[in-house]
């Protein structure tokens, strides 16, 4: 397995990478998430070996990788431009590795014939790289790296310039093709969906610090952070004063905050309050809850109705957006009723 | 048919002044009653000048590939102090008169060179200890001091263009650095090396003045003997035999050039510069970057200084070597010039060749705009005939200026046109010379603007001569300044078409240096040495003010 300790690098004298440590277990899909300059393309060359980082340890099942040359590593890698060699045929593109490693021609043309039909590209071995579409592109791309049986796998943000479409079955295919060849991947994507749909493990970057770590669901879960929790479009984010009663006045109305919580009454608190699960209801209704409990309803313009597929994106005058089953009218007055379910405090 | 009446001013020119000059050779050097006449000992001379152009040319290709690769990377690959710099310092032989270029060596290198001289004083020597004019090392690194900056720009600029992830990729799957350089790097960049080898060999293929200059009586290239057979022995058809051949041997390479340039397009993906750049770190990165750029410096900056130095200094005495040395600075040689002696060479002040440059080029920037314009606007506009057009305006590109030199003396000997008694021939021939590179800077820029911006600009309110005035001119201006520093430029540096052309009586500046260097005395190579310096410091502001007008993303060669 791989360890990463402390790692630091700077970028033309700005920190980019501030104290980095994470591992990667066998068979593991690790996902790094994180804006693009956040340094996630530096840390993968680094660990390839094509940088150096300036304090940290690298160790690979113990052993320290800093003086092992990237060519020695076993790591393969798969870049957003594919990087195929234009003077080389697929076939040539894909047994490059495995010539790199002195292996009789018969070995070479059995694995490259496999590597090939694990990325659904049987027969593509004499097409010249430059006549295939991006997806074949990165097909063969893939099964280049494939071919050599890495230790390891890195992924540049691979389907950054492929279409929606195209990107969801790729998705897919990696997945099948790491979880059946056990090759433990890090996979670096500004992309939560890419991220969330391929991991076992998402670790958020952020100022060249990982601030949270976690399987999809728990991140998802539990964001920590307000900027993560912003970065990964969990809903809306505010702050807010506890009352000694446990509920929270925001700009937007008294919040009843969940059960447990850390805070003590007259700290400010940052909020997250998802924005599916509220309820619509009527004036009249509104007015009777006001009446037994003023916390956890909203009453807002409605300023803008999106249609997404299975609900609507409502957003409000005051900035707050809902998913609601049905599309009120712009310039309504709407009444909403917040599940607690829906309120999470933020770090 | 309006649309082709731009192409005959240019047309008529080109067929006159090459075309019919051209078929006069061919018909003198494949005359069979010429031939007939021809000793056998001509074709064994033929076959042995052949044979050492091919040689010294592709020794001198393969001298420049083994300096101009490594240079290619070094600039290609890093980033340090004074890169620019050192990069242009590269590239200012290319655009150099050969005459310039030969002094500057003879002033470094040479027997009245300031080292040899040097060398001499110190230590009491009665001859010179370095001896380098006249051998075949000098023609072969004045070849590589000339043509080194083809390679450092194509290959350069393949390298500087390779996509990086490619590398990181073949290292990723196990490549060590070898084997990333063999099966990745260098494969990538066969086609541009080959480009660059291939325009290299013909700039040495056809090389006159270094050799002629720099080689001595000793060598000869197809196209010394040419001016040789045809000035000093007045044999006519072997001339025009040799120019022949030397003419089929540039068409065939010129066709091979431009099937490799169409083949380099395919491979390299567009991508920025800057992000193949990096800092010399490691302690090998810094043995190879320093010893290249020493090497560089001293290649390529010690001829260029060594010239005006030289036309500074005393260093011996200056008529005979028995008279009084003396040392130290000087501006006798600068001042001499002005001077009209029983014993110079020419019976007038030689700074008369000055003035006379300076008419052959004003006359050739006239005559090149005048005839480049309607090519070039006519070309601008897409049309049916650009595709045959085109090429034909550039073929005088291709034929060697000792060849054009003799067809004009072959063909305007007798009326009507009696020109070879005149200074016309000339301007003609540096015109013939000019008019491709004037065409190729002119083109461009008409060729930029869109008809969306002068519709614009009517649309705003323009009339047709506010049009012009706002629209079209900004842009042309440039170009044209820019077309007619070229011109003048390479009129003022023409060697090897003006040495069978010229008039005794009114000799060019390169003319009058190469003169003044075969004359024995320290005075008339003194004067070499400062009308050189002049020429050179001439070319080197022309060189400079086309940099700085240089549409962006104009292309190289």
């Amino acid at each position: 397995m791989l360890e990463i300790s402390e790692l630091y690098k700077s970028y033309e004298h700005q920190p980019l990478l501030k104290g980095i440590s994470f591992s990667v277990g066998p068979g593991e899909t690790v996902c790094l998430l994180g804006a693009s300059g956040s340094g996630k393309s530096t840390l993968l060359r680094i660990v390839a070996g094509l940088e150096t980082p300036e304090a940290g340890r690298l160790c690979w099942d113990g052993e320290d990788l800093a003086p092992v040359p990237a060519y020695r590593r076993g790591f393969g890698l798969v870049f957003q431009d594919y990087a195929l060699f234009p003077h080389l045929n697929v076939f040539e593109n894909v047994a490059f590795g495995l010539k790199m490693q002195n292996l009789p021609s018969g070995t070479i043309k059995l694995r490259v014939t496999n590597a090939l039909e694990q990325v659904n590209l049987s027969g593509f071995e004499g097409r010249d790289v430059t006549d295939l579409s991006g997806g074949e592109q990165q097909r063969v791309a893939l099964a280049r790296a494939l071919a050599p049986r890495p230790r390891l796998l890195m992924f540049d943000e691979p389907l950054g310039a492929l279409d929606r479409n195209l990107r969801e079955r790729l998705i897919d295919e990696l997945r099948r093709i790491l979880h059946t060849s056990r090759i433990p991947a890090i996979y670096v994507t500004h992309d939560q969906e890419e991220a969330f749909s391929l991991a076992d493990r998402v670790l958020l970057l952020h100022e060249g610090q990982i601030v949270r770590d976690g399987t999809p669901a728990e991140v998802w879960r539990e964001p920590g952070s307000a900027w993560a929790a912003n970065f990964l479009e969990t809903g809306n984010i505010f702050e807010g004063v506890l009352r000694p009663d446990g509920v929270v006045e925001s700009p937007w109305g008294a919040l009843r905050l969940p059960c447990r919580h850390p805070h003590k009454p007259g700290d400010r608190v940052s909020l997250l309050l998802r924005p599916a699960g509220a309820r619509v209801l009527s004036a009249e209704k509104a007015d009777g809850r006001k009446a037994e409990d003023e916390a956890n309803s909203l009453v807002g313009r409605v300023a803008d109705v999106v249609f997404r597929q299975d609900r609507f994106k409502v957003t409000l005058t005051n900035g707050l957006y809902f998913y609601l089953a049905e599309a009120p009218q712009p310039g309504a007055e709407i009444h909403l009723e917040i599940p607690p379910s829906a309120i999470q405090c933020l770090a | 048919m309006r649309d082709s009446l731009p192409w005959l001013a240019p047309l008529f020119f080109l067929g006159l002044f090459f075309f019919y000059p051209l078929a006069h050779i061919l018909w003198i050097g494949l005359a069979p009653a010429a031939l007939k006449d021809l000793a056998p000992a001509a074709f064994s001379l033929v076959g042995r000048t052949l044979l050492f152009t091919f040689y010294q040319a592709a020794l001198s290709t393969l001298l420049t590939l083994a300096l101009g690769l490594p240079a290619a990377f070094l600039f290609a690959r890093y980033d340090f102090h004074g890169k620019g710099w050192l990069r242009a310092l590269t590239a200012i032989p290319f655009m150099l008169p050969t005459v310039v270029v030969a002094a500057g060596f003879s002033a470094f290198l040479g027997p009245r060179g300031w080292l040899n001289l040097g060398l001499m004083d110190l230590f009491r020597l009665q001859v010179p200890p370095i001896v380098f004019v006249g051998t075949f090392g000098a023609i072969l690194l004045a070849h590589v001091f000339y043509n080194t900056t083809i390679v450092i720009r194509l290959v350069g600029n393949a390298l500087a263009h390779l996509d990086p992830h490619l590398e990181q990729a073949a290292r990723s799957l196990g490549a060590d650095d070898r084997r990333v350089l063999d099966r990745v790097t260098l494969p990538l960049l066969r086609p541009s090396i080959l480009a660059a080898s291939l325009l290299v060999f013909i700039f040495d293929f056809t090389s006159f003045g270094v050799i002629l200059l720099l080689g001595g009586p000793a060598f000869s290239t197809l196209e010394v003997e040419i001016y040789k057979q045809a000035v000093q022995f007045f044999n006519l058809p072997l001339a025009g035999l040799l120019s022949l051949i030397q003419l089929l041997c540039t068409l065939a390479f010129s066709v091979i050039y431009s099937r490799v340039v169409i083949g380099t397009t395919v491979t390299t993906l567009p991508r920025s510069a800057d992000s193949n750049l990096h800092k010399v770190r490691r302690p090998g990165e810094k043995v190879f970057a320093g010893a290249m750029i020493v090497l560089l410096l001293v290649t390529f900056l010690l001829p260029l200084v060594s010239l005006p130095v030289r036309s500074l200094t005393h260093l011996e005495a200056d008529r005979g070597q028995r008279g009084a040395v003396q040392y130290g600075l000087t501006t006798d040689y600068y001042a001499e010039l002005f001077v009209n002696r029983n014993d110079s060479v020419f019976y007038v002040p030689p700074f008369r060749a000055v003035g006379n440059s300076l008419g052959y080029a004003a006359a050739t920037v006239l005559l090149s705009l005048l005839l480049g314009f309607p090519a070039a606007s006519a070309l601008a506009r897409p049309g049916r005939l650009d595709r045959l057009i085109d090429p034909v305006l550039m073929l005088p590109l291709g034929a060697s200026a000792v060849t054009l030199g003799l067809g004009f003396i072959v063909s305007f000997n007798r009326p009507p046109l009696a020109l070879v008694a005149s200074p016309a021939l000339v301007p003609l021939a540096h015109t013939l010379i000019a008019l491709p590179f004037v065409i190729r800077s002119l083109q461009p820029a008409l060729a930029s603007i869109p008809d969306r911006l002068r519709q614009a600009a009517a649309s705003l309110g323009a009339s047709p001569r506010r049009v012009w005035q706002t629209v079209d001119w900004p842009i042309v201006a440039r170009a044209t300044l820019s077309a007619a520093v070229f011109a003048f430029t390479i009129s003022l540096g023409e060697f090897g078409a003006t040495s069978l052309v010229v008039r005794p009586e009114y000799p060019t500046l390169p003319i009058a240096i190469a003169r003044f260097l075969s004359q024995p005395g320290g005075m008339n190579y003194g004067q070499a040495m400062a009308m050189a310096t002049i020429l050179m410091l001439v070319c080197g502001v022309g060189i400079a003010v086309i940099e700085r007008l240089r549409l962006p993303g104009a292309g190289e060669f």
